[in-house]
């Protein structure tokens, strides 16, 4: 910080540039670094012009507070570090102005509000406005403003320091945290922020009819993207598969004991298709609190033909995964083997609907609950599909329920046109029978394959 | 000659609505006279409206039918039990009982050409296993077991039973959300009145309105037009329960789901507020409905999608305690 400090102004030619003093570059801190520095450099400049009559006070006020502690480490460390800071952007902004003297005549052109600034009180200290052409220049400038106007206020109030706490610095340090996080035009950002998230929190955002949040479904996406990147180590394959427009029809295999490959499938098409995944989940999802409510946010509704129709025929990707619970609970022995594709439902849907199938498959969500064993008793008793058992689960309590973070590939397969059909075709049962094959079929070889080129499922 | 209409429940406070505008339409939508029924009297004005201070769940409907030669009949008195008029044991016999007085009524009537039944959107139940927006043709998963829910669907069973016995008669079955208007009774409309909103902890149900105006017209438009058929009848578009309230600025209450009915009046009877007792179930899944035969079959359009119907109500409301948080005040 202090080291920024000494640079400003002292190492450049005289004139606007600070370091190369080419006019190029004089030019471009003209049109670069005229929006962020002017305001906070202003106040400073203001300050400064008021500092005669506010120094004095301030001296008087400064050792009486800190009288008692005076001899102590705290309040000594921090008038002790504070003034230096001061002093700085002074002596560099003196410089900077002496520099500025000769500015009308290197630069030629100036800008409209010079001839405003050599009338400031000080004249020198305004003319901090020309150096801040780089982003340390402008976090400088504003830290130093920040530090200077926290000073003013509480010289004007005439509160007294709290012993042990540097409030100046906090206040830099905050306005420098929020620089470095959110960029140069940190107070815009953070504005966009506050404003999004006053407006969720008095409702005022849209819900389609089937109860999907557009926008907290961003923020769901970009939470997942860690446990998706970098615990699961997801790849994509055929990420061109994906429609980039009107409705599709995506058929996965269903595995893994939780439905994360629900979750996975709908971050690969958000981010590597750019388009939102309807899921369509079984009823029990609904029936369960909290996550049926988020279930529904996030996009999901109900498996069954209204629903599934109704989001082709919008243009929606809508994603089935037919196994259902026979897929999710199969013991972890019988993983990557299909089950059986429900009864060809999602078939007549995309017929229907005359959009393209899908095929989807996914490698990696088995190893993530290796389920090991069930107690169907207890789990009819709660109402459950199955209770599992994995090698961690009961035993280690929630710490089981972390899932194991196994490498994930998923391959969304050549589109399976159905346009060739009439609509009729969807109450011909063979018809159906056949196409449920070709997309079991197809997902299963490929699966197959993505095993021997994913090769260790964790290394 | 224009038409003679038949007006039931007319003391509620939509159909007291319906029959005043039914009546001010009057001879340049072809209609002669407006009798209203019911065994309240009315609380507001009935205007032009010629009032029959009678009970359908006794015969008498059938001599209030021929006396005054109607041809009309809209049955607006299928109503959920609430707190304010008396128990549900009473609210069961209006809604059942009087549905098949009034319809054996009909049946023996040679004047009636038409029947309008003001059924609801709750024929449809609430559950998980519910698609996101009901067609006419499907029928409730869950959900109708009690209350009025359950009324309704008997009430509609007997409508049908009717429409074979008499096939000459043209039946328009609507079934609509609920209206909501800071005028009109409504069990959401109590329960958003509340201070605090008990909610089921862990649901957020998707909620539709209709508006007083749409449910009007509508309901003009099936007696002076011929529309045969059933019909949903909603606000296009939904809102969550917490949208609701958070633009209300009403804090919610989530409660678990067990034993959800009896915490949620507690909750409520103690801030001197009131809930209907069968509002629970809806306020745990929700209930949307596709409106695309009322406007494709029916030729209606709703003027105000379910989302202007709450932000007109919400005008007329004073704002909750955590207004302030929230942009509206």
């Amino acid at each position: 910080m202090n080291d920024e400090r000494r640079t400003i102004g002292t190492d450049g030619a005289a004139g606007r540039g600070t370091r190369g003093g080419s006019p190029s570059s004089g030019a471009r801190s003209l049109a670069g670094g005229k929006a962020t520095p002017r305001k906070p450099v202003r106040k400073a400049a203001a300050s400064s012009t008021s500092e005669g009559s506010a120094k004095a006070p301030r001296k008087t006020a400064a050792p009486g507070s800190a009288g008692a502690a005076k001899p102590g480490t705290g309040p000594s460390a921090t008038s002790g570090s504070t003034p230096p800071a001061r002093e700085k952007p002074r002596k560099s902004a003196s410089r900077t102005g002496a520099g500025r003297a000769k500015a009308p005549t290197s630069a030629g052109s100036g800008s409209t509000s010079r001839p405003r600034r050599p009338s400031a009180a000080a004249g020198a200290d305004a003319a901090p406005h020309l150096r801040a052409v780089t982003e340390e220049d402008a976090a400088a400038a504003a830290a130093a403003a920040a530090e200077e106007a926290a000073r003013e206020t509480r010289t004007a109030s005439g509160r007294a320091t709290l012993p042990g706490l540097p409030v100046e610095e906090v206040l830099v340090a905050v306005v420098q945290a929020a620089q470095r996080i959110l960029g140069s035009d940190w107070e815009h950002r953070l504005a966009v922020a506050v404003a999004a998230l006053r407006k969720r929190l008095s409702g005022d955002f849209e819900v389609d009819e089937f109860g999907f949040d557009p926008q907290l479904a961003e923020v769901l996406t970009a939470a997942f993207e860690p446990i998706a990147e970098k615990w699961f180590r997801l790849e994509v394959r055929g990420a061109e598969n994906i429609p980039s427009e009107g409705g599709a029809l995506l058929v996965a295999n269903h595995s893994g004991t939780v439905p994360v490959d629900g979750l996975m499938t709908g971050y690969a098409v958000k981010r590597h298709g750019g388009r939102d995944l309807r899921p369509l989940g079984a009823d029990l999802v609904f029936a369960l609190p909290f996550v049926g409510q988020v279930a529904r946010r996030a996009g999901a509704t109900l498996a069954c033909t209204q629903d599934a129709e109704r989001l082709l025929a919008s243009g929606e990707i809508a994603g089935v995964w037919p196994e259902g619970f026979k897929g999710i609970g199969k013991p972890f022995a019988e993983r990557y083997k299909l089950q059986r594709f429900g009864r060809g439902g999602f078939v007549s849907s995309a017929l229907r609907a005359q959009v393209p199938i899908v095929p989807v498959s996914i490698v990696g969500a088995e190893e993530i609950y290796p389920l090991v064993g069930n107690v169907p008793s207890l789990a009819r008793l709660l109402g459950l599909p199955y209770l599992p058992i994995t090698p961690f689960f009961p035993l280690l309590g929630p710490l089981g329920m972390i899932p194991l973070p196994s490498k994930w590939i998923i391959e969304f397969g050549e589109p399976i046109r159905t346009d060739a059909y009439e609509p009729d075709a969807a109450d011909d049962p063979m018809l159906l029978f056949n196409v449920t094959d070709q997309v079991r079929e197809t997902i299963q070889q490929t699966l197959y394959q993505l095993l021997v080129e994913r090769g260790n499922a964790f290394f | 000659m224009g038409r003679v209409v038949l007006v039931t429940g007319v003391s509620g406070t939509l159909a007291s609505r319906v029959s005043r505008h039914l009546a001010e339409l009057g001879a340049s939508a072809g209609i002669d006279r407006v009798v209203g029924i019911d065994l309240r009297p009315p609380v507001g004005d009935l205007g032009g409206v010629k009032f029959v201070r009678a009970d359908i769940r006794t015969p008498v409907v059938a001599k209030v039918i021929a006396v005054e030669d109607v041809d009309t009949v809209v049955h607006l008195d299928l109503a959920p039990a609430s707190h304010r008029f008396g128990g549900g044991g009473g609210v069961k016999e209006r809604n059942v009982i009087g549905t098949m007085q009034l319809l054996a009524a009909c049946q023996r009537s040679a004047t009636v050409a038409k029947l309008v039944v003001g059924s609801s959107a709750a024929v449809y139940g609430s559950s998980s296993r519910d698609p996101a927006l009901f067609r006419e043709s499907d029928s409730a998963r869950g959900g109708v077991r009690t209350g009025f829910p359950k009324d309704v669907v008997e009430a509609e069973s007997y409508v049908r039973g009717f429409s074979r016995r008499r096939p000459d008669i043209l039946i328009t079955t609507l079934r609509a959300a609920q209206t909501l208007h800071p005028q009109i009774e409504s069990p959401l409309h109590s329960y958003l009145r509340n201070p605090l909103l008990p909610s089921v902890l862990g649901f957020d149900p998707r909620l539709q309105f209709l508006s007083l105006h749409d449910a009007l017209n509508i309901i003009a438009e099936a007696v002076t037009k011929d529309r045969p058929g059933t019909f949903n009848a909603a606000g296009p578009g939904v809102l969550l329960l917490s949208q609701i309230a958070r633009r209300l600025g009403k804090p919610t209450v989530p409660l678990p789901a067990i034993g959800f009915g009896a915490a949620a009046a507690r909750v409520v009877r103690s801030m001197g507020g009131e809930i209907s007792p069968d509002l629970h179930r809806l306020l745990m899944h929700g209930r949307a409905v596709d409106i695309a035969a009322l406007r494709d079959i029916f030729g209606y359009e709703p003027t105000a999608t379910t989302e202007e119907v709450f932000e007109e109500f919400r005008a007329a409301q004073r704002p909750g305690v955590l207004a302030r948080l929230g942009g509206h005040g």
